[in-house]
Formats: structure tokens, sequence, C-alpha cells
């Protein structure tokens, strides 16, 4: 546990669940705790959700700040482009 | 608009929150600006301030509407099919009027506040991402008030949340909270309320009790708790980064920034003891302890980011290690202290039942059996015997927290802490040396503290009786005292079918 971890947490329903897969697929080391209503998911260093991840899952395009909808909370240091939303602790 | 969807987010950022601000021509900015330099916080650069989320007006709207839709849907939805009825029993509404009595008046708070620091604060950047939480906090309070509005009609406590916050006596804990930090300067309330409380303490209001009222079939808190809590992320982001600026505009404001962090930080976990308490004692299906929740998010998550700003000198808030050597005790403390006077609070309390002190045993295993449960067993008997314990007399607070002076200390757990000074000629008590310190370095602000008993006392609070104090209050004959003989109890075991025996078994 010296490795720097960052987190963060989503409300378990049917409009995050891509997300989540798009994080799973992405990030080898993320390490999903499932609580009642919300996951939170953690990984050393850096968790990405990038956006094309998302895409190929919905069928549709999709902006990462549309987390905004499904986010209830987070810790480490945000990366944000048109392309991808990161958090990050190094 | 053609060419608002070529540009990038950075670029779309800048042009739809920087280039939004003008200059002066007529005023200066100290003028414009009063109370931006009062506090001490020196800034050179304001067009330094960086939003993480580069969230623009027009996305903001997007976005909060869509919540707002959702969840309106879903609370209408809860009214038609008296959802009320899926909880998983009647005590759990007691852990809710504690939660939406205290927090709901605190979200309204906020929306002042940051309106206020939208106001105050000379930059574009800081304006911007204020004035979106302001309007953020203002909708949390809405939502909450449609929850309390829904569940006023068939439980008791809930019927005049405002007036109690502003009169009762454990409802001053928060209240005296946001209080100091909204009689302070625009830096101070931001660093009290987007850092201390948001960033470093709000994923234990959060996590643990919108995940608890999931686990205890509360669907309404669940939907106005996560769309609330939506918003939360980037109210977090906003208090890092209020953070990092000022300690990177000027070397000055780091033991300013320091002192703030300390202060907000304490007091803010002594407010959490309630969360706490709610977490330990209140839901009928727990989801983890206070202790493993301030593993999880302080001792753990907390430490990382007090790392993350160490390169600006920045360190754990002091006495940090004293609310961990706290953690076995507080809880139980607290329940103790709100059955003992629960003829004077608009909730029930009751002992818990024996698989639940068996919970209590396992999460706390050095203090629980030692200390506590034989307390818990004994009151359990004496109501049984017909002898429910209330204690007649009003507690001490501390000046501080507004906390009754009941914690003891952990390196000798049935010794109370008692410390006090002397200021102007009066003496002033305090549960803990945090608390002590916190009012000796403002003492002319601490000392004007609005504390319940004294305010009784002096024959401001409608009388010297209990029963003229609780009718100055609002409570009703209803909303408080023992659960087990609660007008709740009787008319959730009449909704549900049940008898009274196979509720109290
Ligand atoms: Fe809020
Ligand atoms: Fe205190």
């Amino acid at each position: 546990m010296s490795e720097k971890m960052v987190f963060l947490a989503l409300q378990d329903n049917e409009d995050a669940r891509p997300i989540r897969e798009a994080i799973e697929a992405d990030n080898p080391l993320a390490v999903i705790t499932q609580f009642p209503g919300v996951y939170k998911i953690d990984a050393p260093g850096r968790l990405v959700i990038n956006r094309e991840s998302v895409e190929e899952r919905i069928g549709r395009a999709w902006n990462p700040q549309d987390i905004h909808l499904s986010l209830v909370t987070l810790s480490g240091n945000i990366d944000e482009t048109e392309d991808y939303f990161a958090l990050e602790r190094t | 608009m053609e060419q608002a969807k070529k540009m990038n987010m950075k670029e779309k950022y800048n042009t739809m929150t920087g280039d939004l601000a003008w200059d002066f021509s007529y005023k200066t900015e100290a003028e414009i600006f009063p109370l931006s330099d009062f506090e001490g916080i020196k800034i050179e650069d304001w067009s330094k301030w960086q939003d993480p989320f580069r969230l623009t007006m027009d996305a903001y709207w997007k976005y909060q509407g869509e919540k707002e839709r959702k969840l309106y849907a879903v609370i209408d939805a809860f009214g038609q099919n008296n959802a009320h009825l899926g909880v998983t029993d009647a005590r759990y509404i007691n852990a809710l009027k504690i939660f939406l009595t205290a927090v709901t008046p605190l979200e309204y708070g906020a929306h002042r506040g940051f309106a206020m620091t939208g106001r105050a604060f000379p930059g574009v950047g800081a304006q911007v991402a204020s004035q979106m939480q302001s309007i953020d906090e203002l909708r949390h309070a809405q939502t909450q008030l449609h929850t309390i509005s829904q569940y006023n009609k068939y439980f008791d406590g809930l019927h005049d949340p405002f007036h109690m916050f502003d009169r009762t006596w454990y409802l001053s804990v928060p209240k005296s909270y946001f209080e100091d930090a909204l009689s302070a300067g625009p830096f101070e309330f931001i660093t009290a309320i987007s850092f201390s409380f948001e960033y470093v303490l709000t994923n234990l209001l959060f996590m643990p009790f919108m995940s608890g009222a999931a686990y205890n079939g509360d669907m309404a808190t669940v939907n106005f708790g996560f769309s609330a809590q939506s918003d939360e992320s980037r109210h977090m982001t906003l208090g890092l980064e209020v953070i990092k600026f000022m300690l990177e505009q000027h070397p000055d404001n780091l033991p300013i920034i320091q002192r703030w962090i300390d202060k907000y930080f304490w007091r803010g976990y002594r407010l959490l003891g309630i969360v706490g308490m709610m977490m330990d004692y209140m839901l009928p299906k727990r989801v983890m302890s206070w202790k493993e929740g301030w593993e999880m998010y302080f001792e753990q998550n907390g430490k990382m980011l007090f790392d993350d700003l160490a390169r600006y000198g920045i360190t754990m808030p002091k006495f940090w290690e004293q609310s961990v050597e706290e953690k076995e005790h507080l809880t139980h403390q607290l329940w103790l202290t709100f059955y003992s006077y629960g003829h004077a609070a608009a909730f029930h309390t009751w002992i818990p039942d024996d698989s639940e002190l068996d919970w209590l045993s396992e999460k706390y295993p050095v203090t629980f059996d030692k200390y506590y449960r034989p307390r818990l067993v004994y009151l359990r008997e004496q109501e049984k015997a017909g002898k429910r314990f209330y204690n007649p007399s009003l507690p001490q607070l501390c000046q501080t927290c507004q906390i009754p002076m009941v914690y003891t200390d952990p390196k000798n757990p049935t010794k109370r802490v008692y410390r006090e000074t002397t200021y102007k000629g009066d003496k002033f008590h305090f549960c803990s040396d945090a608390c002590k310190e916190i009012f000796e370095h403002e003492p002319e602000k601490m000392s004007q503290a609005w504390l319940p008993p004294h305010q009784i006392f002096q024959g401001n609070c409608g009388g010297a009786t209990i029963p003229d104090v609780l009718k100055y209050y609002h409570f009703t004959e209803n909303d408080g005292g023992e659960f087990l003989h609660s007008r709740d109890n009787a008319n959730w075991n009449m909704w549900k079918g049940l008898t009274p025996d196979e509720e109290a078994a």
C-alpha cells in the first residue's frame, strides 16, 4: 500500500454501467468494491475513463463531462480532455 | 453557437469564463472587492486560477437540468407508491430525521456562503465556480426539503426544521460550524467548507450515509443524496484547487491556511461524530462502522490528500492523532448522551438489540464490551422495568464545538476531558485541547457563541422547565423519547401489520 492510490465512486445504476465496464477494460489494476447503491473504484497512480471505450459500449457519442451525472466522489488530481477523464496521484 | 462547437475544452472554458470578466474604469479594485484582503491572504494573479473540470455555464445548466429531471421523477413516484413503507424499520427514519434537520439548513447556508464568495473574489474563475456551487447548494436544500415533506406526512419530528435549527441544543453543533465559517472572510469560508468539509471530510457524510439509505430501503434519500453528491466531486475539486491556488500565490499564505485547516478539520470531525453515531447505532442494516469509515476515508485517503499538499508545506491537521485515538469511543459516548437526553430531542432513541450489540462488540473489540455494552444492557433492563432513563439536567456544552462535554480521555476512558480558559473575567469550558486552542486564537468571536443551555438559563428560550423549552423549539410530545413507546413505532406496526411484540423482540 505504499503506492499512491486514486479512487472514484459511481452510482450503481444503468447509466453508469458502461462507464464501469470501460474502466474495468482500460485499468487492469483497478479494484472495485461494491457498497449498497454505489461502488468505489481504487487504482494505484492513475485511473482513466476513455471516451472511445465508453462510446464502443453505448453505440453513440459520449462526452467525458457526462461523468458528472454518475460521479459520487473522487480522490486524486484531475486530468481531463475531450478524449478522457483521468485521476492521478504520483 | 457554431463557433463554440469547434473550440476544444480549454479554449471553450477560457472563452466562457475568463472572457466574461471586464476591466473597471471608474472604481478601483479595492472598492469593488472590499473583502479580498483583510484576512491576510495575498493573491498576485487571479488569472492563474484553474478549474480542473473546465465546466462552463452552458454545460453546467445542461447537466443540472438533467439531474433535476431524473430526481423529481423519482420523488413523484416515491409519493405515489407509499415508498416510505419500504424502509427496513421505523428506527431507521430517526437517522434520516437528524440528517434532514441538521444538513438541509447547512445546504442553504452553503448557498449563501458561495453567493458571498462569488461576489467577494476578484478573479473570474473563482467567481464562476462559486456561482455554480451556490446554485448547487440551493438545489440541495430544495431537494432535501421535498424529501422532508414526503416523510413529514408519516413520521414525527420533521415538521419545523428551520425553526428547530436556529434554537435546538444539538442542532447548534452543525449551525455553529457553518456560522463560524459564514461570519469569516471569503478565503476562510471557502477553506472551511470546500476544503476541510467537502474535500477532506464529506466522503464520511455521504458515502456511508447514502449507502446506508440504500441498504435500508430508503430510496427517496438515495436519490436526493446521490443527486446532490454528483455535484460534490466538483465541490471537492474546488476545495483542493482553492488551497493550491492560495499556496502558489504567496508564501505568506501558508501559516494562515494551515491554521484554518487545523481549525475546520477539528470542528468538522466533531460534527461528524453525529454521523458516526448514525452509522453505528441508527441504521438497522449497517454498512460499515464509524471506525472503519474513519480508517478508510481519513486515515488512508486523508493522509494521501495531505501528502499531495506536502510540497507546499502543508502538514496533517493538528490534533488528527486525537481523532484516531478516540475512534473506539466516540459513537458510544454520543449515543448514550442522546439516549439520556432523548426526551429533549426531535428524534427517537433506543437500546440496540442483542445482534446489534454483538455487531458493535465485533467492530469495537478493544472498548465495547469493557466500557459500553454493560451500560447499554443496564439501561435496557431499566426500560423494561418501566424506568426508562432520562437525564433531567441541562448538559454543559463545549464552548467551541457545542457538543455536550461527554468525551473521555482515550488514555483514561472513564475520565471525562474538561479544559477551561478565562477570557475577560469569564470562564469557558472545552471538550478537548483542540477546541480550547480554537477558542484561544479567536476569543472575541468564540466567546459570543450562542450556547443553548446558557440561553435557557438566561431566560431566552421560553422558560426554565423542559416543557417550556420544548415548546419554544416547536417540539411536540410525539417528537422525542423512547422509540419503543413512540407514535412512529405504533404507526409502523399498524401499517406493516406487525404486533408490537414482534417488533420489540
Ligand atoms: Fe450541498
Ligand atoms: Fe469541543
